[in-house]
């Protein structure tokens, strides 16, 4: 049996190593912070791929040889009624097992990596301690048995991400981005909160083991849950649809995907870590999670999620072929490739065949975990020699960083599909599993995975090939020599993800990763796979054609395509529908009136009543003349009418 | 334990604040005072669980029984249940939090010191009396010492503020004695006289007439303490004259009393009115929240910032007891603590920056978090437990208040609790664009280069509030099982009159 | 030819009644206003007496009020006198008009 006790380890070493830096880091543990972080999850990577092994091929299969959810751990935190509470557990099934060990890895590397990175930063300690922050939290996230705990640590993750987005807090442009990003996902949280709420009311707990049972049965829950509805559409509808908003806010899905690009003004490492391989998933995490209510209660709530992935992975595409600086090319492939992720959800049914989609989904999950943590390092390492995020500054950097060079083109090929890289395997189920079942989503998929190979092998020529001068007017020959490609502690994270993107296809995902815990047998058909990766070459071959050799054809087209190809390099104009939506409905339409309304109504009639009161007085103020005589005819005049109106009472 | 203590320390330590000769003596006198306060809440949290535990099932403990004024029966009876404690635990920390912060305190130190402590008398004495007239009294007692404080030591047009604030909680203490004399005009303890006895009258039943006169009429003199729409507007102008200890307290101590009165006076004491109005509350408070949430968005000034932010918070607490449903009232009162101890930390932050660099206007301020990583950090900390953070007090409050909401399957409260939801939104628009632009970005003004950051006082009363902070939202179960009896109690008297 | 009666003393006393009101309304010296106001409590004195003789033959209480008022009265001229010169020190005038200070 797994030891509970280990597991718990996990995420609380992360945690004990945010407190430790976050309090003394700063004066004590500047220089060791990094080896200190690094190591404590050096640890946790150890416990989780122990824990992996061990549930994966000792524990985890019952009698039947259907992997089980174990509950590990479990405390009760906030109890609110009986049987609805806050429970703080740790959840063990494959794909939180997954999750776990995706999360401790790529942070591992990217701890790893920041140590060169970060090398000499004045927040040094800061910087690792909101790493481990985040870290610990995301691992909360993924080991969470209540759906209330998701959202505790769903909350957790987005302010890591904040503080990590908002790292050079005194550049005003990277605490825009960073507050963005916290904004605009705390406005998909709402979406969540009340998903939450509506699940909670209706099921009678925040449990999600009980929760999915009772919503999945035919039982009283599921008969009021569906019974009840709101403008026409179902009470279970209403709460998945919201519950998935959440998860698109974090995922960055159209439309809530504005953050993202933004995202990318933190640490290039922070980059890798949250904004592409970890807290970005965790919003399909969170439908794999529920996926039986949704899958098996709840078909129009899967095509919400089906539609928004695919018409997000294809968007993101085509704005990724556009833009110039190589980060927000890598953050919309990273939304694309989600939108695959999603949609491959929606596609999947729940259990044996219908289940392959589920299955391709979360093998998409991990190996694209690999291999865009890899893009992304490999940019930092590309940045961080060139000290620019903009592709005209870059060009003919193969021969002078060999290493990144090998692994960006590696990882490359496996986010373009190409057999045998990772992202060709899974990416292939993907495909697989939308032929199945809808054909349009195939179609726009096949589309949306040329874009891809297309637009990454843009990024890749402009990089490594196009122009063949080194560029200089960074920095002197000098300072080339002394820091040179990277560090090791950049180096060696590189190599490991290489490796990772080359070799993670080959892990029998099918046979441990399945909607219901049973071995899906997929056979693999060569023929099927044939077309896609024309597609993707085809793809790539067009990237060569324009790319390899700074040239004007580019130009050209982007001329050719006219209007299109501005909207698209505007990212068709969403950040500025949504700045209008703020800065001109909610300032000016509710916030400034709500201001005025306070200041001139609500406490205008205050101030009204205090002046009616003045006014008053100053009315009666003459009265009190200061006179004698006055007073005394005032005097007689009242005992004489008092003295009439007794008399005449008293007479009647 | 002996409950009167909670009162005589204050006040003997007032009186001993009044003997001091000199500045430095004032200070420790303070200081001592509001650490014994501090212990003394502490043992009475202590001592409260122990008696529970060995098996007390009465609903106020501790209680102590004194006539004062035979003739009307008025009586110093005092008692705790869970709620109050919860109250206490918040007043000390805000009190002793208070004294340090005003440390510097330079001008008429004596006098300030020795206002501050009466207006914490007033606080325990109201968190603990179960006698009506006596609650009256204490409720007071704690409005004119804020009267001074602004009016004396503010800033900005403090005589202004210092009077509406004054005038306005002097019109919410008039409703509230209209109330209270409605209420014992229509009671009987057993022997034909009248009696102000919580306990008592809450077995009796008040004609239902009057409960639909009475009842709003306290209601709304508790709501205009507690900041309820459209009562609030004394808050933005009082928080923001006022010098940073007496805004910690009134945000964090005074507001809590209107919301204390509402739930123990009004609500457990005229159920049917509560069940009857139960809709005006709900309105009232959603108005509060999403409206003053959009009016913070809107202000420059920091202080302005955490006054109309108290306002929408406030209004999860009205909201809660507006559900009426037991986990919403939970819910209110551990808002009331979790706001009080949020709002008091971000004046203290509030106090700390304007203090050093001589202003309050967000666009003025920038880059702090260099100059001042302390302050910058408790400043960022208050903000994320004021938008909800998990981990911090404020998440565990509103979701409590929310979960207790949604309870409630009218579509109406469905869609002020959505309303409420929604508010979190905005709230973090407002506590990223202040604390955006205050603590980070770059530095605006050079002579903020030459800062120093926070001192031990300073550091001391963040802690001190971190610390309480950090307790409820980490572990927030003790606190929900401390308030939940109780809630239950108050529950099952909103429950037991039928029809619902 | 008929007795006088109380009818009788009762309008002299209301004549010096108003003539006293009508000498404190219309006076603006502050000595003549104090004559009236005497005149008035005077008026009151004679009500007093007269009611005790003729209704109340037996009973002394009449009597011991006008006492008492006579002594408040010589009790309140010296008050009104000590004020009076306060005044004159102060406006060099005892015109009532004159002093007006004492409003709001």
């Amino acid at each position: 049996m797994l030891h509970s006790k280990l597991i718990a380890l996990v995420p609380l070493l992360p945690f004990a190593t945010f407190l430790l830096l976050g309090l003394f880091g700063r004066k004590y543990l500047k220089n060791f912070s990094g080896i200190l972080g690094t190591l404590s999850l050096l640890v946790a990577a150890s416990i989780s791929f122990y824990a992996a092994y061990e549930y994966f091929f000792v524990v985890g299969k019952n009698a039947a040889g259907v992997y089980e959810q174990i509950i590990a751990f479990k405390f009760t935190w906030l109890e609110f009624s009986p049987g609805v509470s806050i429970d703080l557990g740790v959840i063990l099934d494959p794909i939180s097992i997954m999750m776990l060990v995706v999360v401790t890895f790529i942070s591992l590397m990217v701890h790893i990596y920041s140590m060169g990175y970060m090398k000499g930063e004045e927040r040094y300690a800061t910087y690792y301690s909101f790493l481990s922050l985040f870290t610990f939290s995301m691992l909360g996230l993924v080991m969470a048995s209540n759906i209330f705990q998701i959202y505790i640590f769903w909350e957790l993750v987005g302010v890591s991400s904040f503080l990590l987005i908002g790292f050079y807090y005194d550049k005003p442009s990277a605490v825009a981005a960073a507050k963005k990003a916290f904004i605009v996902t705390r406005f998909a949280d709402l979406g969540f909160l009340i998903g939450i709420l509506v699940l909670a009311f209706y099921s009678h707990t925040l449990d999600f083991q009980t929760l999915i049972e009772r919503l999945t049965n035919h039982s009283e829950y599921y008969t009021t849950i569906t019974a009840a509805s709101f403008m026409g559409v179902s009470a279970l509808t209403w709460g998945l649809v919201l519950v998935f908003i959440g998860g698109a806010g974090k995922s960055a899905m159209f439309p809530l995907h504005v953050w993202l690009p933004d995202a990318m003004e933190g640490p290039t490492p922070v980059s890798a870590l949250i904004h592409a391989a970890t807290m970005v998933v965790a919003g399909v995490y969170l439908v794999a999670r529920l996926f039986p209510v949704f899958a098996l209660s709840c078909p129009p709530a899967l095509q919400v999620v089906t539609y928004v992935g695919l018409f997000s992975s294809l968007f993101a595409a085509i704005v990724a072929c556009t833009q110039t600086d190589i980060k927000r090319v890598l953050a919309y492939s990273t939304m694309s490739q989600i939108g695959f992720m999603m949609f491959a959800l929606g596609v999947s049914g729940y259990g044996g065949e219908e289940g392959l989609g589920y299955m391709a989904s979360m093998f998409h999950l991990f190996t694209h975990a690999m291999f865009k943590a890899l893009l992304f390092l490999g940019a930092g390492a590309v940045i961080h020699y060139v000290h620019s995020n903009e592709m005209k500054d870059m060009g003919g950097l193969r021969k002078s960083m060999p290493i990144t060079h090998i692994t960006f083109l590696i990882a490359c090929l496996a986010i373009a599909g190409i057999p045998p890289f990772a992202g060709f395997f899974s990416k292939e189920e993907i495909l697989a599993a939308a032929f199945h079942s809808n054909k349009l989503v195939f179609v726009v998929a096949i589309i949306t995975a040329g874009i891809t190979a297309f637009y990454m092998f843009r990024l890749y020529f402009n990089i490594f090939w196009s122009k063949e001068k080194v560029i200089d007017h960074a920095h002197d020959d000098h300072s080339h020599d002394s820091h040179g490609e990277g560090t090791k502690t950049m180096l060696i994270p590189l190599i490991i993800l290489g490796l990772c993107a080359v070799g993670a296809g080959f892990i029998p995902f099918s046979h441990l990763v399945t909607s219901d815990g049973k071995v899906l047998e997929t056979e693999f058909n060569p023929m099927f796979s044939i077309g896609p990766v024309l597609i993707a070459v085809s793809g790539i071959l067009l990237a060569m054609f324009m790319y390899k050799k700074a040239n004007s054809k580019p130009d050209t087209v982007s001329k050719a395509l006219g209007g299109f190809y501005k909207a698209a390099y505007n990212k068709f104009y969403i950040d500025e529908i949504y700045l209008f939506k703020t800065k001109k409905i909610i300032f000016n339409l509710i916030g400034k009136p709500a201001a005025w309304f306070d200041k001139n109504i609500v406490d205008g009639c205050i101030n009204l009543s205090a002046t009616i009161t003045e006014n008053i007085a100053e009315a009666l103020r003459p009265i009190q003349s200061g006179k004698v005589q006055q007073y005394a005819i005032w005097f007689f005049v009242g005992v004489l009418s008092f003295s009439v109106l007794f008399i005449y009472f008293w007479t009647n | 334990m002996n409950l009167s203590l909670l009162i005589l320390i204050p006040l003997l330590t007032a009186i001993v604040i009044l003997t001091c000769k000199n500045i430095f003596a004032v200070r420790w006198v303070a200081f001592i005072g509001s650490v014994i306060q501090l212990g003394l809440s502490c043992a009475l949290l202590y001592f409260y669980n122990a008696e529970r535990a060995s098996g007390n099932l009465g609903q106020m403990l501790f209680t102590e029984r004194h006539s004062w004024y035979a003739a009307l029966n008025i009586e110093y009876y005092i008692g705790v249940d869970g709620i109050s404690i919860a109250m206490i635990l918040l007043t000390s920390f805000v009190v002793a939090a208070g004294v340090l912060i005003s440390w510097k305190m330079e001008t008429l130190t004596k006098e300030f010191f020795f206002l501050l402590m009466l207006l914490s008398v007033g606080a325990y004495g109201f968190f603990i009396s179960l006698d009506l007239f006596t609650m009256f009294f204490f409720l007071e007692v704690a409005v004119i010492p804020k009267f001074l404080l602004i009016g004396i030591w503010g800033s900005g047009k403090k005589e202004y503020s210092a009077m509406k604030l004054a005038l306005m909680l002097m019109f919410g203490s008039a409703l509230v004695l209209i109330g209270i004399l409605g209420i014992y005009y229509n009671t009987n303890d057993g022997s034909g006289h009248h009696t102000f006895d919580i306990l008592k009258i809450s077995h009796q039943h008040i004609p239902l007439s009057l409960q639909m006169y009475f009842f709003p009429v306290l209601f709304a003199g508790f709501g205009v303490f507690t900041a309820m729409f459209p009562f609030h507007t004394w808050a933005p102008d009082g928080h923001s004259s006022a010098p940073t200890a007496a805004s910690m307290f009134l945000a964090g101590i005074s507001m809590k009393l209107g919301g204390y009165g509402c739930l123990r006076v009004a609500t457990y004491l005229m159920p049917e009115g509560a069940h009857h109005y139960s809709w005006v509350i709900i309105l009232l408070a959603t108005i509060a929240i999403i409206y003053g949430a959009f009016a913070t968005l809107m202000q420059k000034d920091l202080k302005y910032i955490n006054a109309y932010s108290s306002v929408s918070h406030c209004g999860f607490v009205l909201l809660g007891i507006g559900m009426l449903t037991k986990v919403s009232i939970e819910g209110a009162v551990m808002q009331m603590v979790s706001h009080g101890l949020m709002t008091a930390l971000f004046f203290a932050a509030i106090g700390m920056l304007y203090e050093r660099t001589h202003t309050r206007q967000v666009a003025q301020l920038g880059g702090l978090l260099k100059v001042m990583p302390f302050i910058g950090v408790v400043f960022v900390i208050a903000g994320l437990c004021s938008l909800g953070l998990p981990g911090l007090s404020g998440f565990a409050a509103e979701m409590t208040v929310f979960m207790g909401a949604w309870e409630n399957p009218e579509i109406w409260h469905r869609f002020a609790t959505v309303l409420a939801c929604a508010s979190i939104v905005v709230t973090a628009v407002y506590i990223l664009r202040a604390a955006g632009s205050s603590v980070m970005g770059p530095i605006k003004d050079e002579h903020f280069r030459l800062i120093k950051d926070a001192e031990w006082n300073e550091k001391l009363a963040s802690v001190l509030l971190l610390v309480a902070i950090l307790a409820i939202g980490m572990a927030p179960f003790w606190l929900i099982n401390l308030v939940g009896p109780d809630s239950k109690i108050i529950m099952d008297q909103l429950s037991s009159i039928g029809g619902f | 030819m008929n007795e006088i009666g109380l009818p009788q003393i009762l309008v002299v006393s209301t004549a010096l009644f108003f003539i006293g009101v009508y000498g404190f309304l219309t006076r603006r010296n502050m000595i003549t206003m104090l004559m009236s106001i005497e005149l008035i409590l005077n008026s009151v004195n004679i009500n007093f007496i007269s009611f005790n003789k003729y209704l109340f033959p037996g009973k002394l209480d009449g009597l011991f009020f006008t006492v008492i008022i006579i002594t408040i009265a010589a009790a309140e001229a010296a008050v009104a006198i000590a004020i009076i010169i306060s005044l004159y020190r102060k406006y060099k005038s005892i015109d009532v008009e004159d002093a007006n200070s004492m409003k709001f």
